[in-house]
């Protein structure tokens, strides 16, 4: 079946997942659902204790048995320690047939693959997978379809019962005796745990992990006790020089300085650039680059900022110090100096992931946005963006937000250089579609900047304006002018994962990767 | 033109290709690994037979590992390998079958 | 007739690797005026002939949308010089950097195989331009005669770092030591009516100094400076770049001249100024400038 974006969605998918094709970005607003409730268990005498010796008690304490699905948070990024250990705990342990359902899972997390291989794991739900758990799913070694969630659609499958988490451990970087935690005053402070809100309400059972036990109460908490059924204290929960990187340098690229300005200079001349707009960016050279140029805008129009969000880093920060900022909402820390800023400043503010993009809730933050800055792998001539799946059809990135804040946002604004190497990023066809092309208003690259012909409005506000404006399809033809027009990936039949939309239906499917073959 | 012996030009850095050639058994043995093989393998093959071709080489072993190049990258790079197998480095009949 | 592209704007002259075919591809995307392919100090000698393939086919192959595209050969005491300027006019260089000028011979002797390889690839006769890097204090001593050498010569360039070692010292940082040099070669390239470029700036953590020195080379009279990174290409620009004072008082200028000619009044004032004909030519070249910068939007 052909869905809304135009991808074929193979009959056997949709039988086997349940799933109804994407119809459209807003097709479930108004829609109603009941919420799911987990299986929860008492705590009333107030003499046992939640404190287990081992994460292999904890894992004895909650039943774990074969065929679950248990869940993990990203927020310790690539230093995270959480989701080996207690993998290979389970391992050992000798469980087959999990499910993970995590928030998103990185490089880091690259030794699971040998429990994907010997069928410890058949399932992985996930925002993305880099490294080699991507290569792992993509050729084909995954028994169950991958499924690719955006943070908001994963708040919404665990909220409708989607998918049931039986056990969540949650790497905590301060936790009391009594499952307090919280993000920061401990040796691998991560700044925030939204993603892990989630899992700490809907998991039947709901593990602490860390690496630094605070006298109760550990309070204000990111995750309460009330919620928490047993507490484990390990030697690391994850490598801090990992988890929050220094400061990125301001980028020298002149190429992204240059995308970066004209991103600010579309900004500013749009009817949402005013008093009290709202903003969020990404973590890429040329985001950074248009904060730190738009701030200086903002700074000599006397233009503040009434809503930052997002996964926040050092230059959101700055410009919330130096006032130009109301409030700063965030869902993940980037840097030190973003997971300094939430320690310090009583207007920069931790939300959970339903909060921010949920689209199943009774209003999400990004539905407040006026302006996101993306970045993208591939776009099509139909604004459709590509973030999970490489050009060579491996899997290798993630959601994220992108489907949740471009569906948000007033002004949905993809940075990406028009070349990469070889590999065009505006195509006629994007590998994988993971956020449809509806929801994204503007495309700038090196070489240009196109405007969606559904915002005839944007189109009209930058009349006057001296950008190097073109249509999309002037863009792809320049790339392909240059590089040459490319062939599409060839992949083998099976499907191997599912790219859902945040409403929960199948915007596309990855298929299996397969050597090329030269065909005469 | 002949390969008179193994010579190699190129490097493996981002939009190079480097292309080695060895003397062949009588004909074209080409052996292509590239980062961009799905997109461009058809045409990274295209480019370095026609390469081949107008400099008449009938008979060599050619290992090109692409790293992105474009077309008229790959060309250099053949041509440079296939004139270094015959140790010419002046007078080269630019405009002829080097275009 | 002299060549059509001989005077130019060439503020910006970036150079590039030949052998980095990373950044040969695209370098149109930061709007210079011209790039400098190197084939000389860049290419290290195992692979000069590697750079001339990777050359001649950019040349041939890749569009770069009007910018110049000129390329640094290699010196004249070295066994590669011949086979460059081959390739150079085989590809349809616009113009060839000759690298380590001391006289108007050197140019003379380029000039002759320039115009041989013209008539080899059947390029029109005198198409390929050539300016001359001075990187000696003969050199620099020798301004005079290079910039005269040749209709083909589009001007002259310093090369400070080769330089500054012929002449004992090393960059300082203050200008001290290339005043000199940048004096007699500004003051050379204008008594021959030809152009002059300043030498490299290579700190680019250092943009505040780069800033500066780019602003004393420009009012010392220089058309424009040699690059080494995109990043200086703006800077350079934006300095270059008439303010609308300038071009205001410009256009009077000329809007005046051309009104009191046919008048037949020779001196008059313009914002109580004395102007005369002698001010026409540098109340054009600025309205150029101002044009070629994208500021202009008047109707001359």
């Amino acid at each position: 079946m052909i869905n809304a974006v135009g991808r074929e969605i193979p009959e056997e998918v949709l039988k086997a997942t349940g799933k109804e094709p994407f119809k459209g970005a807003y097709a479930y607003d108004n829609y109603e659902y009941t919420k799911a409730a987990p299986k929860a268990r008492t705590m009333m005498d107030p003499k046992r204790s939640k404190m287990v010796e081992s994460i292999h008690e904890a894992l004895v304490k909650c039943e774990i048995k074969d065929g679950m699905t248990i869940s993990f948070h990203h927020h310790f990024r690539e230093g995270d320690y959480v989701v080996n250990m207690v993998m290979e705990e389970i391992h050992n342990m000798g469980i087959k047939n999990l499910t993970i359902c995590a928030s998103s899972l990185g490089k880091a997390n690259d030794p699971i693959v040998a429990y994907i291989e010997d069928g410890t794991i058949v399932g992985i739900q996930s925002s993305g997978v880099r490294g080699k758990i991507g290569e792992a799913i993509s050729t084909g070694k995954l028994k169950d379809l991958a499924i690719m969630r955006s943070h908001g659609g994963r708040v919404r499958a665990v909220e409708s019962g989607e998918v049931q988490i039986d056990i969540a451990f949650i790497g905590a970087p301060t936790c009391d005796e009594y499952g307090n935690m919280r993000a920061n005053g401990g040796k691998s402070d991560c700044g925030v745990l939204s993603y892990a809100m989630v899992d700490a309400q809907y998991a039947n059972r709901v593990v602490a992990i860390t690496d630094c036990l605070v006298p109760f109460p550990n309070i204000p908490a990111s995750i309460s006790m009330t919620n928490v059924d047993f507490v484990c204290v390990v030697d690391e929960i994850g490598n801090p020089a990992k988890i929050a990187t220094g400061a990125a340098k301001p980028t020298t690229d002149v190429r992204k300085i240059m995308m970066a300005d004209y991103c600010t200079q579309f900004v500013i001349n749009t009817p949402y650039f005013k008093d009290g707009f709202s903003y969020q960016t990404g973590v890429g050279g040329a985001s950074i680059a248009s904060t730190i140029s738009l701030g200086k805008i903002m700074e000599e129009r006397g233009i503040r900022m009434g809503l930052g969000l997002g996964g926040i880093t050092t230059p959101m920060c700055d410009l919330l110090a130096k006032g130009l900022v109301n409030k700063l909402v965030d869902t993940q820390d980037f840097d030190m100096g973003a997971i300094e800023s939430i320690k310090t400043n009583p207007n920069h503010i931790e939300i959970s992931a339903s909060e921010y993009a949920d689209p199943f809730n009774k209003g999400a933050y990004v539905n407040k946005l006026d302006f996101v800055i993306l970045a993208s792998l591939e776009v099509d001539v139909n604004f459709n963006c590509n973030v999970v799946v490489g050009s060579d059809g491996m899997i290798t990135g993630a959601q994220g937000g992108h489907p949740d804040t471009a569906a948000g946002a007033k002004c949905t604004i993809v940075i990406a250089p028009l070349l990469q190497g070889r590999i065009p990023a505006i195509c006629s066809n994007v590998t994988t579609v993971t956020t449809p092309g509806e929801t994204v208003d503007v495309v700038i690259t090196d070489y240009g900047i196109a405007i969606n012909p559904r915002r005839q409005d944007l189109i009209a506000c930058m009349k006057d304006v001296k950008l190097p404006f073109c249509t999309i399809e002037e863009l792809r033809d320049k790339a392909y002018a240059i590089v040459g027009e490319p062939s599409p990936v060839q992949f083998g039949d099976r499907v191997v994962g599912v790219i859902e939309g945040r409403d929960g239906t199948i915007m596309d499917v990855v298929r299996e990767i397969k050597e090329y073959e030269f065909r005469d | 033109m002949e390969v008179k012996k193994a010579a190699m030009a190129g490097t493996l850095e981002s939009s190079d290709a480097q292309v080695t050639v060895e003397p062949g058994n009588g004909t074209i043995e080409l052996s292509i690994e590239s980062s961009v093989i799905h997109q461009f393998g058809k045409q990274i093959k295209a480019v370095v037979l026609d390469t081949l071709g107008r400099l008449d080489v009938e008979s060599a072993k050619i290992t090109v590992v692409d790293k992105g190049a474009l077309d008229c990258t790959l060309k250099a790079r053949v041509e440079c390998a296939v004139y270094r197998s015959n140790d010419v480095i002046e007078n080269l009949p630019w405009g002829g079958v080097i275009k | 007739m002299s060549h059509p592209n001989k005077k130019r704007l060439r503020r910006s002259m970036m150079f590039l690797n030949c052998q980095k075919p990373g950044l040969i591809k695209d370098p149109y995307i930061y709007n210079p005026d011209s790039i400098m392919l190197d084939l000389e100090d860049a290419v290290a000698e195992s692979q000069k002939d590697a750079a001339r393939y990777s050359l001649f086919h950019a040349l041939q192959e890749i569009d770069y949308r009007g910018v110049e595209r000129v390329v640094r050969i290699n010196g004249l005491d070295t066994p590669h010089w011949k086979e460059d300027i081959r390739v150079c006019v085989a590809g349809g260089a616009d113009t060839i950097r000759i690298a380590k000028t001391e006289c108007a011979q050197d140019v003379h002797t380029v000039e002759e195989h320039v115009l041989a390889a013209e008539k080899e690839f059947g390029r029109p006769e005198g198409s390929t331009l050539l300016m001359a890097a001075l990187e000696s204090c003969n050199g620099v001593l020798h301004a005079l005669e290079v910039c005269k050498s040749s209709d083909r010569l589009i001007g002259i360039a310093l090369s400070g770092g080769d330089y500054t070692k012929d002449l004992q010292t090393v960059i300082t940082g203050t200008g001290v030591e290339l005043m000199g040099a940048r004096q007699q070669m500004i003051i050379a390239a204008r008594a021959a009516g030809v152009q002059c470029w300043d030498t490299v700036f290579t700190n680019l953590d250092d943009m505040e100094s780069f800033e500066k020195e780019t602003r004393m080379i420009k009012m010392m009279g220089f058309d424009g400076k040699s690059l080494v990174n995109p990043r200086q290409i703006a800077v350079v620009h934006q300095i270059f770049t008439p303010t609308q004072k300038e071009i205001i008082f410009s256009e009077k200028v000329v809007k005046e001249i051309d009104e009191k000619k046919a008048l037949g009044i020779g001196v008059f004032t313009v914002d109580g100024k004395m102007i005369d004909i002698a001010f026409y030519d540098g109340a054009k070249r600025t309205i150029a400038l101002a044009k070629a910068s994208g500021v202009y939007e008047g109707d001359l």
